[in-house]
């Protein structure tokens, strides 16, 4: 089976305070964890196991700039067969369906049975993998917690839904998937692992080796466009309990036995 | 003027709560909006959420087939692309269906997407300004979403006040003939429900709840510790059920459980909507974070920036020793 795995690097969010920087332009960047969005991580995983059952290629994609081959090269040291990294100016500002615009054609390049993204990325939307299976014309699950392969034909899907419940689809392939995390347990990389992959060549493919027209992506194929980040109004947010820890302990006590808290 | 569609996601004859509250993010957009609500399934239990939606929205289209008798993305897709007109403009719920049927139906109906829409700050032009949240919710986003060629908005639930009015008194009308071939690649099967824990959180009066603070199954000692002294019960967010700490059965939040605890105490919990749409019932939450940024001290009544490993043994000795 040719597996094709659409990773992205972001900011580790359980790792950084994220700030907007002062002209409210961007978030504030510098001394950012990053690393590859958590979900892409799952959905390399599941690739890997599936090609080490029924056979084939795992191929990891992304589109960034040149420190996204970090990224790829770490899910290399997983166990992905390949990686390609989509970058280019012109990239920049593209919206979501700008990005699967670019997906889209180095996938037609290649010949794929599964394609998977993670269920969202840093910003939250859900929505490449989505948009990429409508362009391709190919069938979608998303948040897909379960995969059981069936045949070169077809496989089982489970989605998680609202309750914890799990909705099960048959599907054809080829078809896209977005992956939700927990679907399995992503296998720990060494810097032994890192080190194997160092020097394999990642190839970079761009708006001409991917014959995009230029009002496809980046700003001029927006049709969403960011504005600002702003922190909004706290509002009646948490009233937050000051002083050492003990005194914190004890004003939480107090509360919480005026609360019901404590039984 | 503008004309808004929303559609209604519904299960066993009862509209989904967000039917109400789409209604509500539509008037956000367009107070004077002519606003029709789609609803899509079959038999009688399709006639019942059509006349429950007719009392909200002035204009119900109905869509009558077998094949939506469970709500396929995929068919629905194609029904919407085949009733809709293409520059229309419509809201749905961000929610595991609206996830599923969203990105790809704006990409058939050539129109803009914007997922997770929690407010609208007025227009420029066909533009319309969307606020949004992102990086886990710690900072907020405005976007320009141009509409003038159609747009597909999927709106958090919550975000919007549910309009509980029931003013309307609205026409029904049938479209199930315009809604075309409903084959598709993707075939339900059946939902696996999912299975009851050594715990029923949902009946827990006091729960202390972990995330990604606890940072090592080895701590999940220290919760148990407290849970114990204050006589509560633990529970979790995903992260947490994701690296198999603790069993599903103790997750809180929209694809886990629904508690309506008296106290809540989040400890390492950033608060993602997810897992704030599973507590209800407004208990008093106490937040413990290191993360001043986390989005939970929005919502929490009392907030501790404090690093949980160490701060939860501190209040467990506190109380043992009282």
């Amino acid at each position: 089976m040719e597996i094709l795995v659409c990773v992205k690097r972001v900011p580790d969010t359980a790792e950084n305070e994220i700030e907007v920087n002062s002209d409210g332009t961007d978030i504030d960047r510098d001394d950012l964890v990053y690393s590859v969005n958590e979900w892409d991580n799952y959905a390399v995983e599941e690739a890997i196991q599936i090609r080490d059952k029924v056979g084939g290629t795992v191929t990891v994609v992304s589109v960034g700039d040149e420190e996204s081959e970090e990224v790829i090269r770490r899910e290399m040291a997983m166990g992905a067969d390949q990686g390609i990294l989509l970058s280019d100016d012109a990239f920049n500002g593209s919206d979501g369906k700008g990005i699967a615009s670019i997906l889209k054609a180095e996938i037609e390049k290649g010949k794929y049975d599964l394609i998977m993204t993670g269920a969202q990325a840093d910003d939250g939307a859900g929505q490449v993998g989505g948009m990429l299976a409508a362009m391709l014309d190919l069938p979608y699950a998303s948040l897909v917690n379960a995969i059981e392969i069936i045949d070169d034909k077809k496989i089982k899907v489970g989605r998680e839904v609202e309750g914890g419940n799990v909705e099960m689809n048959e599907i054809e392939l080829p078809c896209v998937l977005s992956i939700q995390t927990g679907i399995n347990e992503p296998r720990y990389v060494g810097i032994r692992g890192i080190r194997k992959v160092a020097s394999v060549e990642i190839p970079v493919h761009g708006t001409s080796n991917l014959g995009l027209a230029s009002d496809v992506v980046g700003e001029a194929g927006a049709n969403v466009k960011r504005v600002d980040y702003f922190v909004p109004d706290m509002g009646d947010g948490a009233e937050i309990l000051e002083g050492s820890t003990e005194e914190i302990v004890d004003k939480l006590v107090e509360l919480l036995k005026a609360k019901g808290g404590i039984k | 003027m503008a004309q808004i569609y929303v559609y209604i996601a519904h299960k066993g004859g009862v509209a989904d709560d967000t039917a109400i509250e789409l209604v509500t993010a539509a008037k956000k957009i367009d107070a004077d909006a002519s606003i029709s609500a789609i609803v899509a399934g079959s038999g009688a239990d399709l006639d019942a959420v059509c006349k429950d939606a007719a009392s909200t929205y002035n204009e119900v289209i109905k869509i009558d087939n077998d094949a939506l008798a469970y709500p396929n993305a995929e068919i629905i897709r194609s029904v919407l692309v085949n009733i809709l007109p293409k520059d229309a403009l419509l809201l749905m719920a961000h929610d595991t269906f609206g996830m599923d049927l969203g990105p790809g139906l704006s990409i058939k109906l050539e129109s803009a997407f914007v997922a997770d829409v929690i407010d609208f700050e007025g227009a420029d032009g066909s533009n319309l300004k969307i606020v949004r949240q992102e990086y886990s919710g710690q900072v907020s986003t405005h976007l320009l979403c141009d509409i003038a060629s159609g747009a597909v908005i999927n709106i958090r639930p919550g975000a919007f006040t549910p309009d509980e009015s029931k003013s309307a008194s609205g026409e029904i009308v049938d479209k199930s003939s315009e809604a075309g071939d409903l084959a598709a690649s993707r075939t339900y099967l059946e939902t696996v429900v999912a299975e009851v824990g050594d715990v029923d959180i949902t009946k827990s009066e006091v729960l202390v709840s972990i995330g990604r603070g606890i940072e090592d199954e080895d701590n999940i000692e220290i919760a148990n510790d407290l849970a114990e002294a204050l006589g509560a019960d633990v529970s979790c967010s995903r992260p947490i059920v994701d690296s198999k700490w603790l069993e599903k059965s103790r997750q809180v939040g929209t694809s886990g459980q629904t508690v309506k605890p008296k106290v809540y105490l989040a400890c390492g919990i950033s608060g993602s909507f997810q897992h704030l749409g599973g507590i209800k019932g407004s208990p008093f939450m106490v937040a413990i974070n290191k993360n001043i940024k986390a989005p939970v001290f929005q919502v929490a009544d009392v907030g501790i920036v404090e690093d949980i490993l160490e701060f939860m043994p501190e209040l467990t000795e506190k109380i043992n020793d009282m």
